[in-house]
């Protein structure tokens, strides 16, 4: 008898269904498997019949043929071990076939029967219900997941046995009920963390402030021990709460790697990912044979961290060039394209030389050339593409000592809240929500100068050599630092400040000759 | 002059030998023809005796001249009357010169600036200040083309309109530190680029303190600009002492690493540099000049309004950091840096560093 199941994979962030199928028939006793498997679904067939068999339903000796439809698609993953059980069983008239229908199964097996979590389930359970199921058969551990979508049935499932029961119909109401869905309420990062704890560095603590409010990425440089990491690490506690909408794309995110708390598996919080540099390519972009979100798309509508950014593989910093302008990342592969978001803040931190003490001469010892190979790392279309970038100086002494004097991360990011806001309601037509989300025609329109403004930029442009990028980067930064003070026009003191951030030239570094 | 060429060429047979084989025979074109005997006769060495021979064999006579007149590189042997007689008077003087561009004229008096490559912006400045005042009196400028004060020297001296020579520690065709490839071909049009090495021969450590001992001795003055406690400005110092030139130091913050050299030198007995101007009087030269040229200094001829004129004043030639400033003055981040970035657009601080500013003048 043949009898087929819905169950679903994960390409990228995209959800494709899988038919699995299933015949029993007369004929020499074998188990066949079909619909061109990877190794790990291959062995499924092991998994499955032993859990059958544990599970207190003896397989008949008879030809069982499984299929995954469709077959031009290659197979990845344990989450077919579920739908494969349940198609044999159903195609031996154990469970009725009627019951089947909208319902999507997914689940890892064990020998004895249990069912193992398995990632994706929030990305399948969404598609799922837009196919227009009225079911899902999960693994236990992934309910609470799956129930994050309204309107549909997800069931937790702790064993085959229990699957099979429900399939039969034994449970007088049918399917049991469905679990509360998980509330949603405003969420603040809740760490020990805060900015109170950082004394002086007044300069780098404002410009976290303006790169939050105007989500600019940010570059630090200093020597060693200032407490660059420090600010970085803070910069989550000024970060406004994520919405519910912003809430169910990162879940989906992390979903997909099986990042979740399972316990709590809604994303409440803004990720903060702090990337080595040992890292590789395919870690921070995503990628793989079937890819996976990297670093970047983990950080998405979060802060990525680069540490010592000049201490990284030069090709690996690169290719952050264009998601940090696009805000997503495509993935080419031979199979199809794969689309990450990654819409994440950049903020690194470096030393201004080798040894660090750079311009400190009396400390630095450090050759010209060697001052300008270091930052030479970086590319300058890497630094074009930093809107802040600032000093962060040595602690002094006096600054150690004055306590309580420093604000605390909730009074910043109120400042940072109101900003954004203001943002968000100029940029309704554009649907963007920050500035330095404009695009070049949106800055001209957006960022209007007054005679004495553009006076400024003229002579800035000329004498300090900006590329066309770092003009408008400028425009957007000194933008959120009006919008920060709730003004109207961008006036003289906003764009100096900007100017004063912008970022560097590699000609002029270290001294310069003429 | 192909025979000369040939013989200034061989390598590591000294000058006084040199010369000494000179004066067995009339000409050079005779030593490229001798015989192995005749050599040993004069008592040769057996390793100086297969160092000619070799090069005998080796030496493309024609191809060679002619790759040196096509380079347009002039050539001076100590027996050339146009050899600068400043370095013949040196211990140890070089056998023969390449130069493009000219010579340092023999009756105008010449001052050898030198000092670290990397120099901090004051000593950039001083180099700069000094070496433009002294040209604008009239002096030539010696120095070595390097990275730091040696490039600034040569710099204030062609800003002012004057003469100044670079000498490499490598062959006069290649230029070193790549970078000052537009002071290598300035100096060639308002003085020269000299060397005792061949051309082609590649910039090698051991080159340099040999290099310093012909700076000194092009010049009649030394000032030592910034050094530290290990610096090759200090062999030209005792160079020049050695050659009996005199030798001034720039003082400089006592704590400062950059300046420890100087200090020393002054210590030992090196005359004290205060200003241009003080030093020529010390030397006997006035110039109307140098009035206006220190007025220029202290008075800045932009005007600057109060606030700004209160951040101006806390710099010097160390860099300042925002922060250090912010400290100093108490204005606000964002008044601050408005004046900053009016004071930077105005050319009188420029920034160096990320947020780290220094003086211009």
């Amino acid at each position: 008898m043949f009898s087929t199941v819905l169950s679903a994979t994960l390409r990228g962030l995209f959800v494709e269904f899988v038919q699995v199928e299933a015949d029993t028939s007369n004929g020499l006793p074998m188990f066949h498997m079909v619909g061109y498997l990877s190794s790990e679904v291959k062995e499924a067939g092991e998994r499955v019949r032993t859990a059958i068999k544990n599970s207190g339903v003896a397989l008949p000796a008879k030809k069982i043929v499984i299929n995954l439809s469709p077959a031009n698609m290659r197979k990845k993953g344990s989450m077919f071990d579920l739908p494969i059980a349940i198609a044999i069983l159903a195609s031996l008239g154990e469970v009725e076939e009627v019951r089947l229908r909208d319902a999507l199964l997914v689940g890892e097996l064990s020998l004895d029967g249990a069912v193992k979590h398995v990632p994706g389930i929030l990305p399948i359970v969404m598609e799922a219900k837009k196919r227009g199921c009225r079911v899902c058969i999960v693994p236990k551990e992934n309910q609470k997941e799956g129930s994050l979508v309204d309107g549909i049935q997800v069931i937790g499932v702790e064993n085959l046995a229990e699957v099979y029961e429900i399939l039969k119909g034994k449970h007088s109401e049918g399917y049991r009920k469905k679990q509360e869905n998980e509330s949603w309420d405003i969420h603040f990062h809740e760490t020990k963390l805060d900015y109170s704890d950082i004394h002086g560095q007044r300069i780098a603590k404002r410009a976290a402030e303006i790169a939050v409010a105007g989500n600019h990425n940010m570059l630090m440089i200093g020597p060693p021990g200032t407490g660059k990491s420090m600010i970085a690490k803070r910069i989550p506690t000024i970060l406004p709460p994520l919405t519910k909408e912003e809430s169910m794309e990162l879940t989906m995110i992390y979903s997909v790697i099986g990042g979740l708390n399972q316990d709590s598996p809604l994303m409440r919080e803004r990720p903060f990912r702090e990337v080595h540099q040992s890292v590789t390519k395919t870690a921070l972009i995503g990628g793989g044979t079937i890819p996976k979100p990297g670093e970047i798309s983990l950080a998405h509508k979060g802060v990525l961290f680069l540490d010592e950014i000049a201490e990284f593989q030069k090709p690996v910093i690169e290719l952050l060039r264009q998601p940090m302008e696009e805000h997503q990342i495509k993935i080419l592969r031979e199979r199809g394209e794969y689309l990450f978001p990654a819409e994440f803040l950049l903020v690194a931190a470096m030393n201004p030389c080798p040894c660090g003490n750079y311009p400190d001469l009396n400390k630095c010892m450090c050759t010209t050339p060697q001052i300008r190979n270091y930052l030479g790392r970086i590319s300058q279309p890497f630094l074009d593409r930093i809107d802040i970038c600032v000093e962060v100086e040595k602690i002094q002494y006096q600054d150690l000592q004055n306590e309580g004097e420093e604000e605390t991360s909730q009074t910043i990011r109120e400042r940072v809240s109101a900003a954004r806001e203001i943002q968000r309601k100029r940029y309704q037509e554009l649907g963007i929500l920050t500035n330095s989300e404009l695009k070049v025609k949106d800055v001209e329109k957006y960022c209007h100068l007054g005679v004495k403004e553009e006076r400024m930029m003229r002579q800035a442009f000329e004498r300090m050599n900006l590329t066309a990028r770092m003009y408008y980067k400028v425009l957007a930064v000194a933008r959120t630092i009006a919008d920060l003070e709730g003004k109207e026009n961008i006036e003289l003191v906003h764009l100096a400040e900007a100017l004063s951030y912008r970022s560097m030239d590699q000609k002029y570094w270290g001294g310069g000759e003429a | 002059m192909k025979y000369e060429y040939w013989f200034a060429n061989i390598q590591g047979v000294s000058c006084k030998k040199k010369l000494a084989l000179l004066s067995n025979v009339k000409s050079a074109e005779e030593l490229y023809y001798i015989e192995e005997t005749t050599l040993k006769k004069w008592g040769l060495e057996e390793k100086d005796c297969n160092k000619i021979l070799e090069s005998v064999k080796e030496w493309k006579l024609e191809a060679e001249y002619e790759k040196l007149l096509e380079k347009q590189v002039k050539f001076y042997t100590i027996q050339n009357p146009e050899y600068p007689e400043r370095l013949r008077a040196i211990p140890a003087p070089p056998f023969a010169l390449y130069v493009k561009g000219k010579l340092p004229e023999e009756d105008v008096s010449s001052v050898a600036i030198v000092g670290a490559r990397e120099c901090s912006p004051y000593g950039r400045e001083m180099a700069k200040e000094f070496s433009e005042c002294l040209a604008d009196a009239g002096f030539q400028v010696i120095s070595g083309m390097a990275r730091g004060i040696d490039g600034a020297s040569h710099r204030g001296a062609l800003s002012a309109g004057g003469t100044s020579f670079g000498v490499l520690g490598c062959g006069v065709d290649i230029c070193y530190p790549r970078e000052n490839i537009e002071l290598y071909m300035e100096l060639q049009k308002s003085g020269g680029i000299i060397s005792e090495l061949p051309l082609g021969m590649q910039p090698l450590p051991q080159f340099f303190p040999a290099r310093n001992r012909i700076i000194s001795g092009l010049a009649d003055v030394v000032l030592v600009i910034e050094a530290k406690e290990k610096s090759g400005s200090l062999i030209t110092a005792d160079m020049a002492l050695e050659q009996g030139k005199d030798v001034y130091a720039l003082p400089g913050q006592v704590n400062s690493r950059l300046s420890r050299g100087c200090h020393e030198l002054i210590r030992q007995g090196a005359g004290i540099l205060l200003s241009p101007k003080d030093l020529l009087e010390e030397l006997g030269i006035f110039h109307k000049e140098e009035m206006k040229k220190m007025g220029k200094t202290t008075e800045n001829k932009i005007s600057l309004e109060s606030p700004e004129k209160l951040v101006y004043s806390c710099f010097d030639f160390q860099p300042r950091s925002l922060s250090d400033i912010l400290g100093m003055t108490g204005f606000s981040i964002p008044t601050l840096m408005n004046i900053l970035i009016n004071l930077e657009l105005k050319g009188c601080i420029k920034e160096i560093s990320k947020n780290y500013y220094v003086k211009v003048n």
